[in-house]
């Protein structure tokens, strides 16, 4: 039998974790639902931004929140070129060329990191103070991403209700054809979205250098479950996107304490298929 | 005998004779490239059964994966012969596949999310394999055991050419399995599938039925091409034979080929793994990744513009360039 205590830690990380997770799948939600394009290489980009904030305050010594704001910055950007120069010359393509060209870009950035950062894995070493609740040490650096990702989201909600621009992403993602019948141009809705997207991304990728260390590979570790995550939600519903996050990330965290990490991934997908065909639209979509 | 003909006709007494064309200290290096082409050419073949049909599969590696490490394992420690193993192999794929399209198909799965859907199932495989590593050696893979001499039994031979025959023998029967399909009622009934499931229904296609079929038969022929894959390497990992990356590029290879055409998965293939290597050798040791950098790059490019695919293309082409240019324009042919 495992000690509860350890179970607790396992449920509180997994808890930490999924902040994180959210803001991740919530990116990755919010493009679909606009653009109705997986970006299969999305937390190839949060990589990326995780390099930047190593080598900006890891080697060259800038202090985080200025890496953190960076890598934002970086985020956006990205997703500006990878929507200009990739997604908008195929946006009429069958969709499995529009999966295969985002894949295309997972190779790419994957194997250019190797190339630049070879496989060494890098991680950014902050001094925070230790906490303990119960003889149970919680980590700052994630108490700080968790509470950094759910103010995040809540703007990004903000955003997205009470702005101009993002009650025009809405309505792209409710019905395309009739926006544009309203002569509002979709391709102007389109790059901010990438944009903002982008910019989650990095915004994660600041929070995630803090807990964990950057490989080449860190894309190919955590798409999958940011994969998951977005259709147990239901593609792009935002709301079941955050309460999956969670579900995922408690089950990793609680069966990796039983098991191992790897069990704790399978069981993930195990429960991720058979919620699939419990709820095929996603964790809270009504019965049709 | 048409010139379509003569010239296929050389193409295929080119085939046959290669093994023993005087390629002089290349010839070994040749032969294993145009085995690895003929296996991957039948994976992406299998892979373009469901493909065509709008059944896009992210998780082939899934597949691959169960029948090259059943074989194998049944093989290292119980000696099963591979002959055996394999269908062993094949029986066990088919019920994952049924296990994986039946639900799918009953509550609609279908485009992103049967990708997505399927992306998982490779990745549980392939973390499957590398979590169970006292059978499997986990994420270093495992080598097949050597029977010490040349064996039918094992399916280990140290000359290369019986390979080559063998996975020419193989991709022969792929094709013929893509064309009898193509020329089937099935595919009438699974291009209605494609189009509109709810119309297909009602108007008598058993659409689950077709599905799930259509899976089984695209996972086995995947897992024989993995099992095929593995004899010849002698060697199984869970990366080049599970997960994203191997999925990807089957994928890659089918789509840059072109997929609705019988030959398109070959020509895809042929080219990638071509691309691949001789990017391979230009950079050798010297930059890690950029040979995969560069590839990753040319299949943005080809993708955005080779919307078709190379084959799909250049065929797009040949037939609209008599049209255009009428009939005193009978050479092209």
């Amino acid at each position: 039998m495992i000690d509860p205590l350890f179970l607790t830690e396992a449920a509180i990380n997994g808890l930490l974790l999924g902040g994180v997770l959210a803001l991740l799948a919530l990116g990755l939600n919010l493009i679909f639902g606009v653009i109705d394009i997986v970006w299969i290489a999305y937390v190839d980009l949060v990589m990326i931004c995780m390099y930047a904030v190593y080598f900006l305050v890891q080697v060259y010594g800038y202090p985080m929140w200025l890496g953190g704001i960076a890598s934002v910055a970086l985020g956006a950007l990205l997703g500006v070129a990878v929507h200009v120069l990739i997604i908008s010359p195929i946006l009429s393509s069958a969709p499995v060329n529009q999966l295969l060209a985002t894949g295309g870009l997972l190779f790419f950035l994957q194997s250019f990191a190797t190339f630049l950062w070879t496989t060494d894995h890098r991680s950014v070493r902050l001094t925070l103070p230790r906490l303990e609740i119960l003889d149970m040490p919680i980590s700052v650096a994630r108490l700080i991403a968790f509470a950094l990702a759910v103010l995040a989201m809540l703007g990004l909600y903000l955003f997205l209700t009470r702005t101009y621009v993002g009650t025009a992403i809405r309505a792209v993602s409710q019905d395309r054809e009739a926006m544009s019948l309203m002569g509002a141009n979709p391709q102007r809705v389109y790059v901010v979205t990438s944009a903002v997207g982008g910019a989650m991304a990095g915004l994660a990728g600041a929070l995630l250098i803090i807990q964990y260390a950057v490989h080449p590979f860190f894309g190919a570790a955590f798409g999958p479950i940011t994969f998951m995550i977005c259709v147990l939600g239901g593609l792009g519903n935002m709301v079941g996107a955050f309460v999956a996050s969670f579900v995922m990330s408690e089950v990793i965290a609680i069966s990796g304490v039983i098991w191992s990490t790897e069990m704790g991934y399978v069981i993930a997908f195990v429960v991720f298929i058979v919620m699939i065909f419990v709820r095929p639209g996603g964790i809270l979509a009504r019965r049709s | 005998m048409t010139p379509a003909r003569i010239v296929a006709g050389a193409v295929l007494t080119l085939m046959v004779a290669a093994p023993f064309l005087p390629l002089g200290v290349s010839r070994e290096y040749t032969i294993h490239v145009l085995v690895q082409i003929f296996i991957w050419s039948f994976i992406g073949g299998a892979w373009s059964l469901m493909g065509r049909f709008g059944l896009t599969s992210l998780g082939h590696g899934a597949f691959l994966g169960i029948g090259a490490y059943t074989t194998t394992l049944l093989w290292n420690f119980f000696g099963l012969t591979p002959w055996l193993g394999a269908v062993v192999a094949m029986l066990v794929t088919a019920v994952f596949a049924v296990v994986v399209a039946y639900p799918c198909s009953r509550f609609q799965v279908v485009g992103h999310y049967f990708g997505l859907v399927t992306l998982a199932v490779g990745e549980v495989i392939r973390l499957l394999i590398v979590a169970e590593r006292d059978w499997t050696g986990g994420s270093l893979g495992v080598t097949v055991r050597p029977a010490g001499h040349d064996s039918v039994l094992a399916m280990q031979f140290a000359d290369k050419r019986v390979f080559y025959y063998a996975a020419f023998v193989l991709w022969l029967a792929g094709l013929l399995i893509w064309w009898r399909l193509d020329r089937s009622m099935a595919r009438s009934a699974m291009e209605a599938i494609g189009e509109d499931e709810t119309a297909a229904a009602s108007v008598g296609i058993r659409v689950s039925r077709f599905k799930i079929g259509i899976t089984v038969l695209s996972a086995v022929l995947t897992a024989v091409g993995g099992i095929a894959y593995a004899q010849y390497i002698s060697y199984v990992n869970p990366d080049t034979l599970a997960g994203i990356g191997v999925s990807l590029r089957i994928v890659f290879a089918v789509v840059l080929g072109g997929m609705y055409s019988l030959l398109g998965p070959t020509v895809g293939t042929a080219l990638t793994i071509a691309l691949a290597e001789y990017l391979r050798i230009l950079f050798g040791l010297k930059f890690i990744g950029m040979a995969e950098t560069i590839y990753g790059f040319l299949l943005i490019v080809f993708i955005i513009f080779l919307p078709a695919g190379i084959y799909g293309s250049i065929r797009d082409l040949l037939r609209r360039r008599p049209a255009a240019l009428a009939a005193p324009a009978g050479t092209t042919a």
